[in-house]
């Protein structure tokens, strides 16, 4: 059954490229100069360590989140990315309202959806909605596929009338890439990768404008990860979405995103375009980062620069003062001890027109270049280079212009 | 050689029908040798491992052909307790999820000394200080102080090398590490990558490295097996076959990780799904996904092609591979 579908699928997706990519232009030039459609200002959540069984004494707390930042503009994909217990799920879970922050607030198109209640909650819930990681427990297994994704019809009538309901589902079906007429089957009888797709459909069903997506392809295998990349990239052409996409593989981050987030213990430590985080970080978390990503060539070890971290992310209930990168980083010195990083351009390239100016939570900053310049690591399948590239990348935020085929080659 | 196993075929009997995970599998280890083995789910690049280790559960499963020669004995027709001491002496296996591996009500220490009150006959004090020894040698920071902790009381990245030390402990000569660090951060990754291949070094053990990540692959391995459908699609040189992929689904896999320093174009996806172990396609399993199927393929299952000295694929099609670049 799988593999008929998915030939005729194939066929859909190729003549469907060419509007994605007109589409995507159109939307691009679109998100430019808008006004961010949500704005994440000083989020902060605790959870309370408690003690004692009858009276509750608090007695610290684990600080998940403390104090991130950052604005999101229609139509564009911001990547979060952190190794676990930086808190980047606890943020996804903040946007769509599944926990309280402890402090700071999310704006949605200028209101802060945090004080919100009753309808006016329910109102802009509809505009944000999430895809979660694992397809396994994320589904309802005693729901078939049709309820599953009209599910949220139910609480939002207002979207799908009762009678439309149905073939909606089904559009929504087609639109991910699954046959319609799976609606009455369950999702057992699904790949994990087609599992995805159904819970893609599901946070399309309220037509929502931004998705928040946790670790939304970690959990299938690579053929099929890129499968769902794909697909995450079509209907964000096709919808104008916006994306909160966070991500532990920075891989996968720097395919999708137009802007990328590095968190570390609870806040965020280096943001800016992709370009600017891949090819000119100058925190040094993000470059240990960055070097420690496994590049699947085995010439390009010649060229790389490992930088190994010691010792392991502190505990988010006992952060380090100051920086809270400082018991890790090969730069430490008294001030990081004593001085919070503030997330700023960092003074020395406040007036040089340089892309490694951009924020980064540290007091000794340094543009260093971790990732091979592109071409330097040719695409598989052809000869490596043996040269030194040039240290700067590609130029233009823009880069190469997409090719009709896969890949040019 | 130090490892050979031959022709292995296992098949596992559900109620659904037998389902043939492993059909066929050639591969060999040296001393000091690394080789990975790299697949996706179900392609049965860990049953296979688990067959050499003999701790495939017996039943569902079966080993229904093929050898397994260690140090030229082959080990499937051994005795029970023969096996028993191979196993954890002379072949050691590490697992990709370090919490559920180890017992939680036994502190470190004991688990770790548990092998030489076993294997080596010592007493409990001795197997103790050889514990400590043993958590020193795989970095834990203070292991004399650490010796007596529980797994849990331990980070993510400390637990995975603890179960490295337990398959040193008794310095075997072959080591079957399945996805070590599929579970751990990627700074922590590469500390526990770096360790593993220092201490392979050091005892110049055989090491397979059984994953999915192609980027972890690439670091260590000096020769890789890609599996497919519990068969092996093709075996080379690591460098070679990244350079130059000589199968269809090595090819697309390689095509379809996005990489760091590349950004924007769409990426390529391999159509279709995996096959089910139930229903193996006819011909080649890889057919129903492949570019490049020509009627040949869904008929019989293609043998294994020499494309190079080391050098193997399972494709009709290999030198048209080659050259389409």
């Amino acid at each position: 059954m799988h593999a008929d579908h998915s030939g005729r699928k194939e066929a859909r997706e190729e003549g469907e490229k060419a509007r994605a990519l007109l589409a995507k232009s159109r939307a691009g030039s679109a998100a430019a100069g808008d006004e961010p459609i949500l704005e994440v200002r000083d989020l902060v959540k605790h959870y309370p360590l408690t003690q004692g069984i009858l009276i509750k004494k608090q007695i610290g707390a684990v600080k998940a989140v403390d104090g991130v930042s950052f604005d999101l503009a229609a139509g564009e994909t911001l990547g979060i990315v952190g190794e676990s217990g930086c808190g980047k799920s606890t943020v996804a879970k903040m946007l769509v309202h599944l926990e309280q922050p402890t402090a700071g607030a999310i704006k949605y198109k200028g209101e802060d959806i945090t004080k919100l209640s009753g309808r006016a909650l329910k109102a802009v819930r509809r505009n944000i909605q999430m895809v979660f990681q694992d397809p396994y427990t994320s589904l309802n297994p005693r729901m078939t596929v049709g309820d599953i994704i009209g599910e949220p019809y139910e609480i939002h009538p207002e979207v799908a009338p009762k009678g439309e309901r149905r073939r909606k589902v089904q559009d929504l079906l087609d639109v991910v890439g699954l046959n319609p007429e799976y609606i009455n089957r369950y999702p057992h009888q699904f790949s994990g990768g087609q599992r995805q797709r159904i819970g893609i459909a599901r946070g399309l069903a309220l037509n929502p404008e931004i998705i928040v997506a946790d670790e939304p392809v970690s959990a299938l295998d690579v053929s099929v990860q890129a499968q769902v990349v794909n697909l995450l990239d079509r209907l964000q052409a096709e919808f104008g979405l916006a994306y909160v996409f966070i991500a532990h593989d920075l891989s996968i981050v720097r395919h999708i995103s137009d802007r990328v987030g590095v968190m570390y213990l609870g806040r965020i430590v280096e943001i800016g375009s992709d370009e600017q985080i891949y090819d000119h970080p100058t925190h040094p978390y993000t470059q240990a980062l960055l070097s420690a990503v496994p590049v699947p060539d085995p010439a390009a070890r010649e060229h790389r620069e490992r930088i190994i971290l010691h010792g392991d992310v502190p505990s988010p209930a006992n952060p380090p003062s100051g920086c809270r990168f400082r018991t890790r980083c090969w730069k430490a010195q008294e001030r990081c001890e004593l001085e919070v990083p503030l997330l700023a351009v960092p003074a020395v390239f406040r007036l040089a027109d340089t892309p490694a100016g951009h924020d980064s939570a540290c007091h000794f900053a340094e543009e260093k270049q971790v990732v091979p310049p592109e071409g330097l690591l040719e695409a598989p399948g052809e000869t490596t280079a043996e040269e030194d590239g040039p240290s700067q990348g590609v130029d233009g935020e823009n880069g190469p212009a997409p090719s009709g085929s896969t890949r040019a080659r | 050689m130090l490892l050979e196993v031959r022709d292995l075929h296992v098949e596992f009997h559900t109620r659904d029908g037998v389902a043939k995970a492993v059909n066929g599998v050639n591969y060999s280890v040296a001393e000091g040798e690394t080789l990975a083995v790299l697949g996706e789910s179900g392609s049965g690049k860990s049953v296979t491992a688990q067959a050499v280790m003999g701790i495939l559960d017996m039943p569902p499963g079966r080993i229904s052909g093929g050898e397994i020669l260690f140090k030229g004995r082959d080990l499937l027709k051994m005795k029970k307790d023969e096996r028993r001491k191979i196993r954890g002496q002379e072949m050691a296996m590490i697992f990709q999820d370090a919490l559920s591996s180890l017992n939680p009500v036994l502190s470190v220490g004991e688990q770790l000394g548990e092998m030489f009150v076993v294997h080596r006959g010592m007493s409990h004090k001795d197997a103790k200080a050889k514990a400590v020894e043993l958590m020193d040698r795989v970095r834990i920071p203070a292991a004399k102080e650490r010796v007596g902790n529980y797994p849990h009381q331990f980070s993510g990245g400390m637990r995975q090398r603890i179960m490295i030390a337990m398959a040193m402990a008794l310095e075997p000569s072959l080591i079957i590490a399945d996805e070590p660090t599929t579970a751990l951060d990627v700074t922590v990754q590469a500390q526990v990558m770096d360790l593993l291949a220092e201490l392979q070094r050091e005892l110049n053990m055989g090491l397979i490295l059984i994953t999915h990540d192609l980027g972890v692959v690439a670091d260590v391995a000096d020769k890789i097996a890609v599996m497919y459908a519990g068969r092996i699609v093709e075996s080379a040189p690591v460098h070679e076959i990244y350079r130059a992929p000589a199968h269809p689904y090595t090819k697309g896999l390689l095509q379809s990780i996005p990489r760091l320093d590349q950004k924007g174009r769409e990426l390529y996806a391999i159509k279709g799904l995996p096959p089910n172990l139930l229903h193996i396609p006819p011909g080649c399993a890889f057919n129903p996904r492949c570019p490049m199927a020509q009627e040949i393929c869904r008929g019989e299952v293609p043998p294994l092609f020499e494309v190079a000295e080391h050098r193997e694929s399972a494709c009709y099609f290999w030198k048209e591979t080659l050259d389409a670049r």
